[in-house]
């Protein structure tokens, strides 16, 4: 370990985890408390991941042979819908902000709460409510629209559930909704004496964009779904031709919301990224204002370029070029963002723990899907590229490679602060080289496959795109270890591990200046913040030398 | 978090607590906003693609109703400003009874909303259900004038012979009518709710110069409903009419 | 297939050098910012590592030139690429003059291809080499997409609207289409080939199983007459409607002053919603027919329509804008 031996630590007496208002399971499900609300999140997005990584593996597994080695062309359609619904909706969207920011943002701002704990436990019900219509979905009948839901398919053409999937999607957005609004407050209203803004912790910043998205996107999916359902309950025609509306009204009002919601999902990676990076290489992050500015202008820009999903829709030239110029000005900021990243790591003292491991793997998986995404902006390419494999590879390198590895990165840095204890070392950077290996097998050849002109979505394909899609579905064999080895050993550590004590890391975060796991109030008193933000040198109280590092030999690992 | 009085736990100051219910509230508005936004978008493609059909459905709306409900609603804004006003001056008293009455013009515009309805369900104008822009000229009651009914008849047939398909869209029309006005009264309805716990607090004397955040925030929701309305009116009931 | 492990389809069309060229463009770009990125997080990764533990790094100050070369720098490049994109795009959204056309209908899981002539094919489409084809997309149902990958093209098939899309084949041979928008249970069973042929092998082709197809001007005709379309639009202009000589490909004038192009998708729309653009000097009376004609009897009488480019126009009465050049 990069810390200093000590003695055997213990717990603190008293904490959020053990502090009890009520008995046993009610103290869980009528608490206030930001910390346990981000527990309950942990434990139901789990549940999805789960549900839509079970998903996953049977669609790898049915790729295997060019006509289909598992299920009827029905089952399969299920399969990769529900997969998407349940990964989308049900995991990306709320992984991160509702887990992590809601577990940290009044730490990190020196808040004893949220500011509508009320409003914050009923985002979670609304979310079980909604998962529960999914779920209900799922299991009577199935769904077999595409996450898209695009009319009129989903509205007029499909036998599947769609109502109650359409319903539980609408009633999942108001948690998004009202979790965004409570961050947007807090975040004005709760910060702890001299937090100024250009004090926030980075990861506060990419929430505050994130949450912008959320009030901003989701009360239009919400009735663009609505009217949907409606359409497909009542026979109206919205959306559908036969009775006078226009299926491309639909796309335009889902990707209003659904390509922003992409930035729900990578914006609080970016944040969690850059928490990490200059933790493990323990000085400031470079251009602290441009990665804080990025994340805004990425929310902003990023609701202007819904319509590149859309290129070969029949939607006039000059609303492509628009579209397509524009998603190449949301890439600027993003690139800031990794040349701001790596050159933290310059000159810094970069220690091998494991959320650095993860917080590279996160870099290098980023460029790859972030830069893929330029092929999909430019117009000539689209043509051809569009609705392929291509696409998938790209969407999964963004989310899953981006988002998912920034989660689980997050996870690994912040376990000590929730549960107060370490995790094994070595598995974790072990599992970390695995997840970032196993993730390019799979999703690297699917690149080519898109190149080659398979389309998404097909349940056979010719013979001569096997290759690929076996090498693929190899790759996703060792994703799945990847993910699989980190959910058991962070819940072994949950009894078994090493007690972390306050600052592990050590980090310059408030977070970190109290117990872990924190009191229930977070702080014993409020805060009030003096120094910079990841400032290592002005921070005696971080036991730490001072000055440039010593010219000494590298230590051999532990 | 434990409450000390009027602060909630999670508070350092009631300054604090009350300038982030507002803005919470104001937050919450832009959501509205964008909500009501995707219909308003939907409603304007659909009303400049169909127009003559879309044009028919504002005809069948009732616009004595409409612009009385309009009036009663903009008549509730002025007494919550009149409530959110005593409370800031400490005329409890006041308080009360601008409360009520708020609530009760909230009521009244509800209860016409409801004859409006019923009307439509009489007239046949309920999508999915035997829906016919026909019915109503085809099938005069007695209370109805004749001439007015003629009238009334020649126009619906022009419209059929404009676009054949007008009951297809005329749906479309009270689809939208019955979804905006739909979600418009099920805000005025929690609005209702908001108005009777405001009662029950101004009762028991809650509400003083130092501490009104309920009713001001609440006051900020009544507007924006109203202000929904006073676009929901001339959108649905006046463009297109003609009698 | 060139070889075991191909990383790019057949280039087959006027379109796949182009695509394939600003591929390679953009892949050089995003591999030299790729490999940049990587080998300096693996340069700092080990020469950078923490020799103590209590060790600190360098403070590094900001350097606002650097970020605006680094947000510049890359502003530029992407400004290459949208701008090299947008050509290649707008050449294939313009369609040229003189193209073969040829309507495809989808729908629930197949393909229907009509030649000109009229013959009909299925989950097939024959093609001359060389010439400028163009495809006039309309759907039965869902959306669906027609995708040749060794022409590098693609175009949403959607209910309600025509979408088009050309392409120029150059290499004969068969090439695979699919459908590349999700459209329901077969999706994936929803393709077939596109045979390049040399012309003359296309000619005797389409004379050699033409025998017994309905042409579709003939169909056209006979359905103008049916639905009594000919009792307004009156060839010699002097009917209550604008006679529809000479329409097709020329300039419209409507009531509202603008000025359109009359194509397939305006014809279409016509025909289904007649009131959405009302020829200057002539009332909205003509009835929708909207749900009475299938696609398939629209083709039909478009091609009637087409064929009566020939025919003499009238000086008034046909609601052509004044001539500013044709299309």
């Amino acid at each position: 370990m990069s810390t200093p031996p000590t003695p055997v630590r213990e717990l603190p007496h008293k904490h959020y985890l053990n502090a009890t208002y009520g008995a046993g399971l009610r103290s869980w499900l009528l608490t206030t408390d930001h910390k346990r609300i981000a527990l309950l999140y942990l434990a139901s997005v789990t549940v999805f991941f789960f549900i839509g990584g079970v998903l996953a593996t049977m669609i790898r597994i049915h790729l295997l042979t060019p006509g289909g080695a598992l299920v009827t062309p029905e089952t399969y359609n299920k399969l990769f819908t529900m997969h998407g619904v349940a990964m989308i909706f049900f995991f990306l969207i709320p992984s991160i902000p509702a887990v992590f920011g809601n577990f940290l943002i009044p730490l990190m701002i020196g808040a004893k709460d949220l500011a509508f704990p009320k409003i914050n436990l009923l985002s979670w019900y609304i979310y079980v409510i909604g998962g529960c219509f999914v779920l209900y979905s799922f299991g009577t009948g199935g769904l077999d629209t595409g996450w898209t839901f695009y009319t009129p398919l989903s509205s007029v053409y499909s036998n599947s559930a769609v109502t109650p999937a359409v319903l539980g999607i609408f009633i999942n957005g108001f948690s998004s909704i009202l979790t965004g609004l409570n961050f947007i407050v807090t975040i004005h209203t709760m910060r702890a004496p001299g937090m100024t803004w250009f004090r926030l912790p980075l990861f506060v910043w990419a929430h505050y964009a994130t949450s912008l998205v959320m009030i901003l996107g989701t009360p239009v999916v919400a009735i663009t779904l609505l009217l949907a359902g409606l359409e497909r309950m009542f026979h109206l025609g919205f959306f559908n031709p036969a009775l006078g509306g226009d299926p491309i009204l639909f796309q335009h009002l889902f990707w209003f919301y659904s390509h922003p919601a992409v930035y729900i999902m990578i914006l609080p990676a970016m944040g969690v990224i850059s928490e990490i990076i200059p933790t493990f290489a323990r000085k400031p992050i470079f251009g602290y204002a441009f990665i804080a500015g990025s994340s805004i202008a990425i929310a902003v820009i990023g609701f202007l370029v819904w319509a590149h999903h859309m290129f070969v829709t029949g939607e006039s030239t000059y609303a492509a070029l628009t579209f397509s110029f524009l998603s190449y000005l949301v890439a600027i900021p993003s690139a800031v963002k990794v040349f701001n990243w790596t050159s933290t790591l310059y000159k810094g003292s970069i220690s091998w723990d494991p959320p650095m491991i993860y917080a590279l793997g996160f870099i290098g998986l980023f460029v790859i899907g972030g830069l893929t995404g330029l092929f999909l902006a430019c117009l000539g390419l689209d043509i051809h590229i569009h609705d392929t494999y291509f696409v998938v590879a790209h969407f999964h390198y963004i989310m899953v490679g981006g988002a998912v590895m920034g989660y689980v990165g997050g996870l690994h840095f912040w376990w000590p602060k929730i549960t107060g204890r370490l995790y094994p070392r070595a598995l974790s950077r072990f599992a970390a080289v695995v997840l970032f290996i196993g993730f390019n097998l799979t999703f690297f050849p699917q690149f080519i496959l898109g190149y080659l002109g398979m389309p998404r979505r097909y349940h056979t394909y010719p013979p001569e795109f096997q290759v690929l899609n076996v090498l693929s579905t190899a790759g996703a064999s060792i994703l799945a270890l990847g993910y699989l080895l980190p959910m058991s050993y962070l819940t072994w550590s949950m009894r078994y591990g090493r007690v972390a004590g306050q600052n592990p890391w050590p980090a310059t975060g408030l977070e970190w200046k109290t117990d872990s796991p924190p009191l229930t109030e977070n702080f014993e008193v409020t805060p009030v913040v003096t120094w910079e933000p990841y400032d290592f040198k002005n921070r005696p109280d971080l036991g730490l030398a001072t000055g440039t590092p010593l010219p000494a030999p590298a230590l051999g690992d532990d | 978090m434990h409450r000390t009085g009027r602060l909630y736990g999670q508070f350092e100051t009631l300054e604090q607590q009350k300038e982030t219910a507002a803005l919470g509230m104001w937050v919450f508005l832009v959501t509205e906003v964008l909500f009501f936004g995707g219909l308003f978008l939907a409603y304007t493609v659909n009303r400049s693609a169909f127009s003559t059909a879309f044009g028919a459905g504002s005809n069948t709306l009732d616009i004595k109703l409409g612009g009385f409900n309009t009036v009663v609603l903009i008549m509730s804004s002025l007494t919550m400003a009149m409530a959110v006003w005593s409370a800031q001056v400490g005329k409890k008293k006041l308080v009360s009874i601008f409360l009520i009455a708020t609530l009760g013009l909230g009521t009244i515009f509800l209860g016409v909303k409801v004859i409006e309805y019923k009307q439509k369900f009489d007239h046949h104008l309920i999508p999915g259900l035997g829906f016919d822009m026909r019915y109503r000229s085809e099938h005069p009651t007695a209370t109805d004038d004749p001439k007015e009914m003629a009238i009334e008849k020649e126009e619906v047939e022009k419209t059929f012979a404009v676009d054949p398909d007008t009951n297809a869209h005329g749906q479309l029309y009270f689809s939208l009518y019955f979804a905006m006005t739909g979600l418009h009264a099920l805000h005025m309805i929690v609005g209702a709710g908001l108005l009777v716990w405001l009662i029950k607090g101004s009762f028991a004397g809650r509400f003083t110069p130092q501490y009104n955040t309920p009713v001001e925030i609440v006051g900020l929701y009544w507007h924006f409903v109203d202000i929904v309305w006073i676009y929901l009116f001339p959108l649905l009931y006046l463009i297109d009419r003609h009698r | 297939m060139q070889s075991q492990l191909p990383i790019y389809p057949e280039q087959a069309s006027n379109f796949a050098p182009q695509v394939d060229a600003l591929m390679l463009f953009i892949t050089g770009i995003c591999v030299f910012f790729a490999a940049g990125v990587t080998v300096a997080i693996v340069v700092f990764f080990f020469k950078y590592r923490r020799k103590t533990p209590d060790a600190v790094g360098i403070t590094i100050e900001e350097d606002a030139r650097l970020e605006a070369l680094w947000m510049i720098v890359p502003l530029i490049l992407s400004m290459a690429m949208f701008g090299w994109g947008a050509v290649v795009y707008v050449d294939y959204r313009n369609v040229p003059r003189d193209t073969l056309d040829i309507y495809v209908i989808g729908k629930q899981w197949m393909w229907k291809a009509q030649q000109p002539n009229g013959l009909k094919e299925i989950n097939e489409c024959h093609v001359p080499v060389g010439r400028n084809i163009r495809l006039i997309l309309s759907s039965e149902d869902v959306i669906h997409d027609f995708f040749v990958p060794a022409f590098r093209v693609k175009m949403d098939v959607v209910p309600g609207h025509y979408n088009t899309m050309w392409f120029r084949p150059t290499k004969p041979g068969r090439y695979h289409f699919f459908c590349s928008q999700y459209c329901g249970t077969n999706h994936a069973l929803m393709g077939g080939w596109v045979t390049v042929m040399e012309p003359s092998d296309y000619a005797a082709w389409l004379s050699g199983s033409a025998a017994g197809n309905a042409n579709p001007v003939v169909a056209g005709e006979k359905l103008f007459a049916e639905k009594a379309c000919s009792t307004c639009h009156v060839a010699n202009g002097t009917g209550r409607s604008p006679s529809l000589n000479g329409v097709y490909g020329a300039q419209v004038l409507l009531a509202d002053g603008s000025i359109v192009v009359a194509d397939e998708a305006y014809i279409r729309e016509s025909i289904l919603q007649p009131n959405a653009k009302i020829v200057a000097g002539y009332q909205p009376l003509m009835p929708t027919f909207q749900g009475q004609l299938t696609e398939e009897q629209i083709f039909a009488l478009i091609a009637y329509i087409k064929s009566l480019q020939s025919q003499p126009v009238p000086a008034t009465g046909a609601g052509i804008a004044p001539p500013t050049g044709k299309r």
